[in-house]
């Protein structure tokens, strides 16, 4: 179906409905999945509702990559039970595509092959104990400036999956900023590790909300549609207004010599990431891409014969009950 | 003695919880399929949850100023007092589900025990658990019936977890001059007394599951007492201690 789904042409659509269609976003009218929509409207939801599912689900490794070394009981407990939150996230986000006529199963085939992204960020590393309170607080806390814009999209069950999800990434960003507090004013040792998760997790974070509005192919349909509801340098500036006085207050170095207070706009200005590195990331050249994706497909291929097992067991319990009947 | 043994005791219970919730803690991201990254991710926090009771109770009771992470951080591998089962390595998801499920039947078991402790933190902390360890029993359980009388290849890889693993269940069983000081205090029960209602539910579970448990009486000790752990332990210890070992007296 899904298959089917892609390859369907826009143009055939009815003008008509269309028309109505877009009325209804005007309105401000959530669309429901059982709703008639275009197309091309459904497939940017798939496409996009799915890979933020595939971001929750990757977005698990880089933080279980320090679950086993976290320094206190607490500190593991809340790493186990944030990871726990990702995971969660995930299931609502396949949940929410799912009503779009696509199964959970044929996204992550679809992630598997290559055919499908997870979020960019993901594919950097995680390198000393302060990178676990950055992912917190800057990669949530970028993530959270996005998901509060979405929780206005137009479809419904994104929608409302978003909300479920900002309040639960709140304390995933606090309990980050806290982390790294510790550590920035700790020992000389741990404000270092501070500063170079800072120094190495900035760029890619601000990365996160996607390439220039100038830049972004999938922009300004998405907006008219309302699946977007801010653009992405909208977006952006306003994670670094909030993250900018956050690093000053932990007494770290600004990691970008480009960032100033611009009194006239009323925002800091800030240098740009380097764009050919995140187009390489997006490509799969990032410093973590390939072991990523075969971690997570090792995983989906040694677990096969959980899976097949669990359903034949399901098969026998259904027929026993079948015979009893 | 009485508050030696019962600082051993302690020990026990909280360093199980501890060695098992890191081990389970170990798939994060590599689970099967989603439903068990959450539920294997939802373990290890109760287990690690679990922990912070049972050797934050320890270290006041040793009386020498430890707080539970120093006693989990700061401890070398022969101070540890887990069962060896703990700290066996995950293997396949098989082995760990089987692992979980073995140790599950005994801590409900054990748990329900100590609800009637004489001592009121132990049987408050154990109150506590018991719920948890109620849900872990019915899931790991479930799974190993579903796995074991499954395809011909999850049957056969349960077959082959409960052989590797059934060698480290009788050590969960073994008493010795701290489990008789625990029990003339009435703070917790013969070791040897919990088997009968164990291996009922084990049986009835394994049963279910089509697997047959070995006939072999044999059964590896040392974790319990500290006298000989595996090999495997060290290295745990390695990665979940390191940090506090590299940075001495740092504050996280």
């Amino acid at each position: 179906m899904y298959a089917q789904m892609i390859t369907a042409e826009a143009s055939d659509e009815d003008p008509k409905l269309l028309e109505e269609f877009q009325a209804r976003i005007d309105r401000d009218e959530k669309i429901e999945p059982k709703d008639w929509m275009p197309m091309a409207y459904r497939k940017t939801l798939i496409r996009q509702i799915g890979q933020h599912a595939h971001s929750e689900v990757v977005g698990q490794l880089p933080e279980g990559n320090w679950i086993t070394r976290a320094p206190t009981l607490e500190r593991k407990a809340i790493l186990l039970a944030k990871v726990q939150d990702e995971a969660g996230h995930g299931l609502y986000l396949y949940s929410a595509a799912e009503t779009l006529g696509v199964s959970r199963d044929e996204l992550v085939e679809l992630l598997h092959e290559g055919k499908m992204k997870y979020s960019s960020i993901f594919n950097y590393p995680t390198l000393n104990w302060a990178d676990i309170g950055a992912v917190g607080w800057l990669v949530d806390g970028a993530a959270i400036v996005n998901q509060v814009a979405l929780q206005r999209t137009s479809y419904g069950p994104y929608s409302r999956a978003m909300i479920r999800i900002c309040k639960e990434e709140s304390f995933h960003a606090r309990q980050g900023y806290h982390a790294i507090m510790q550590m920035a004013f700790g020992t000389p040792a741990q404000k270092a590790m501070a500063q170079d998760a800072v120094n190495r997790l900035w760029f890619p974070a601000i990365m996160m909300f996607g390439p220039s509005d100038s830049e972004s192919v999938h922009s300004e349909q998405s907006m008219t549609w309302k699946i977007k509801v801010r653009s992405n340098d909208d977006l952006r500036q306003q994670f670094v207004d909030q993250t900018i006085p956050q690093i000053e207050y932990l007494g770290l170095d600004l990691p970008d010599p480009g960032i100033k207070w611009n009194e006239e706009r009323g925002h800091y200005d800030y240098s740009d990431p380097d764009w050919t590195e995140f187009f390489n990331v997006i490509k799969g050249k990032g410093p973590c891409n390939v072991d990523r994706l075969n971690d997570r497909t090792n995983a989906w291929e040694d677990g096969a014969w959980v899976r097949d097992g669990l359903l034949a067991h399901g098969r026998k319990k259904a027929a026993a009950r079948t015979a009893a009947e | 003695m009485a508050d030696n043994a019962l600082f051993q005791f302690l020990l026990r219970m909280g360093d199980n919880s501890l060695i098992l919730g890191h081990r389970v803690s170990e798939w994060c991201g590599h689970s099967p399929v989603l439903e068990e990254d959450i539920a294997l991710a939802n373990t290890a926090l109760d287990l690690i949850g679990q922990t912070q009771f049972w050797l934050g109770l320890a270290g006041e009771v040793e009386g020498k100023g430890r707080s539970a992470d120093d006693l989990a951080f700061l401890r070398d591998a022969w101070d540890y007092r887990n069962v060896l089962l703990c700290e066996l390595p995950n293997g396949d998801f098989g082995r760990t589900l089987m692992r979980q499920f073995l140790y599950d039947a005994w801590a409900s078991v054990m748990l329900g025990r100590l609800m009637t402790s004489s001592n009121e933190r132990v049987a408050a902390i154990a109150a506590k658990a018991s719920k948890e360890v109620a849900y872990h029993v019915e899931r790991s359980g479930d799974t190993v019936v579903g796995l074991g009388d499954g395809t011909e290849e999850s049957h056969a890889r349960m077959q082959a977890a409960l052989d590797y693993l059934w060698p480290y269940v009788g050590e969960m069983f073994d008493g010795d001059e701290v489990d008789a000081a625990m029990v003339k205090a009435g703070i917790a029960p013969d070791p040897a007394s919990l088997r009968e209602e164990y291996d009922a539910l084990v049986s009835k579970v394994l049963g279910q599951a089509t697997l047959t448990i070995p006939t072999d009486t044999f059964h590896h000790k040392g974790g319990r007492t500290g006298y000989m752990h595996t090999e495997h332990l060290g290295h745990l210890l390695c990665s979940m201690q390191w940090l506090q070992r590299a940075y001495p007296g740092a504050t996280w």
